[in-house]
């Protein structure tokens, strides 16, 4: 394909979902400036190889080398004790059935909703946004993170406990003013 | 159902990814037991919480600016005024524009070639398999449990090979993500070290095995068949990858 063309389908095809890439690398960076830096690498590396681009949802084609060029990103700028490791057999045999305190959508104001995502740790965290924001199916999401189905599963699921709880914590009928 | 079957199903349930079968099940229990029902609204409404578009970030345009001005620039419509036209300003403009444009080339070209950084992704995704101790997605010392798992996964079908005969022994598979695509990962032993074969297709005329210099202390090894791409890659000494690379091309069986 000639340069020009290949720039104009990149326009036409991928940058429109810029807007996706810069909300997942910022809920993965954590701030706009790491988020930007990660976003541009990403778009650039979509454009370096997107002669591999077979025609499927360019979303998750380019959220899938968003997500990468993050971890990669993230390797390299903070130190490995950050990250957590996520153990996803102890998990399986967790008890998902107890009894978790409503989160009352009236309450849940943006403010709190959003530093109860930020404090998830990166691998549920993800898993949140491709689910609530993007709307990927478990399959999708599976596809695009490189885990099983499975994995997906617990991990939302896991994640939402989470966010139950914490959620939760924060607007205990007695601190409501 | 009981609640502990009920329990796993509700966010499936809500997030409208759970079978035919397992919805008629569920939807009776919820109907009959408060506290699941309970359960399946907290799930809705949290989902609600967290579908705010106050949460969405909108790329702001000084990325978008940032991003475009780093891709190459569209070919310009030919100017409308004649060039002897331009004022000594616009000249001086686009002096600044031509050296800006031969910095940038300047860092592209300073930049690692594509091989080069595709050879650095390859080795890092071994790296990454060892350490995080995911070598394998599907664990099987047989081809044929090997090659059909790959299937649905994706778009091509790549050659599965079981060389146990000649001491490599296939020990699983895994899929990977190499250049901005899916990849098959194949993934060999030799004693205590592990081979990792990545295979995807391209339009690449056949090539012999040659060996790319060594990054980080791993051999590296790479041809294409059958408009196939293959790069091993394991901190195996150079001669005994080469020696699996050979019995691999060599048919295996």
């Amino acid at each position: 394909m000639e340069e020009r063309e290949r720039l104009k389908l990149f326009e036409q095809t991928v940058l429109p979902h810029l807007d996706a890439a810069y909300n997942l690398a910022r809920w993965l960076a954590g701030n706009d400036h790491d988020a930007q830096d990660v976003a541009q690498e990403a778009s650039l590396r979509a454009f370096r190889f997107f002669g591999n681009f077979r025609g499927e949802n360019p979303r998750a084609w380019l959220l899938t080398i968003v997500r990468n060029t993050f971890y990669t990103w993230l390797r390299q700028n903070r130190p490995p004790e950050n990250t957590v490791e996520i153990d996803d057999e102890t998990l399986a045999m967790e008890d998902l059935s107890t009894n978790v305190p409503a989160v009352d959508p009236q309450f849940a104001d943006a403010d709190a909703v959003r530093r109860a995502i930020a404090a998830l740790p990166v691998e549920f965290r993800e898993i949140v946004i491709l689910r609530e924001m993007e709307g990927f199916s478990y399959k999708e999401i599976a596809d695009l993170a490189g885990v099983p189905i499975g994995t997906v599963m617990s991990r939302l699921a896991r994640a939402r406990r989470q966010l139950q709880v914490r959620l939760a914590a924060e607007f205990k009928p007695g601190d409501q003013p | 159902m009981n609640c502990q079957q009920a329990r796993p199903l509700i966010d499936a349930y809500a997030d409208g990814e759970l079978g035919a079968a397992g919805i008629l099940e569920l939807e009776k229990h919820i109907h009959d037991c408060p506290a699941c029902a309970r359960a399946w609204r907290n799930v809705q409404d949290l989902k609600k919480a967290l579908k705010q578009d106050a949460l969405f970030y909108t790329a702001p345009e000084e990325l978008q600016q940032r991003i475009r001005s780093v891709l190459p620039a569209p070919a310009k419509p030919a100017p409308s005024r004649p060039a002897w036209n331009w004022n000594w300003l616009t000249a001086a403009t686009s002096g600044v524009a031509v050296a800006c444009l031969a910095l940038l080339l300047a860092l592209l070209l300073a930049r690692p070639s594509p091989e080069q950084q595709l050879a650095q992704e390859i080795v890092s995704s071994h790296i990454r398999s060892l350490m995080a101790n995911h070598v394998m997605d599907v664990v099987s010392t047989d081809q044929h449990t090997v090659k059909p798992w790959f299937n649905g996964k994706l778009d091509f079908s790549p050659p599965v090979k079981d060389l146990a005969t000649e001491e490599f022994p296939l020990i699983g598979g895994r899929l990977d993500y190499l250049g901005g695509r899916s990849v098959a990962a194949l993934v060999f032993q030799r004693h205590k070290h592990v081979i990792n074969l990545f295979i995807w297709p391209a339009n690449a005329a056949n090539s012999n095995a040659s060996v790319f210099p060594p990054r980080q202390g791993y051999n590296l090894i790479h041809w294409s068949e059958a408009g196939m791409v293959f790069w091993a890659v394991s901190d195996l000494n150079e001669k005994e990858l080469m020696e699996f690379v050979q019995d691999f091309t060599a048919g295996g069986h």
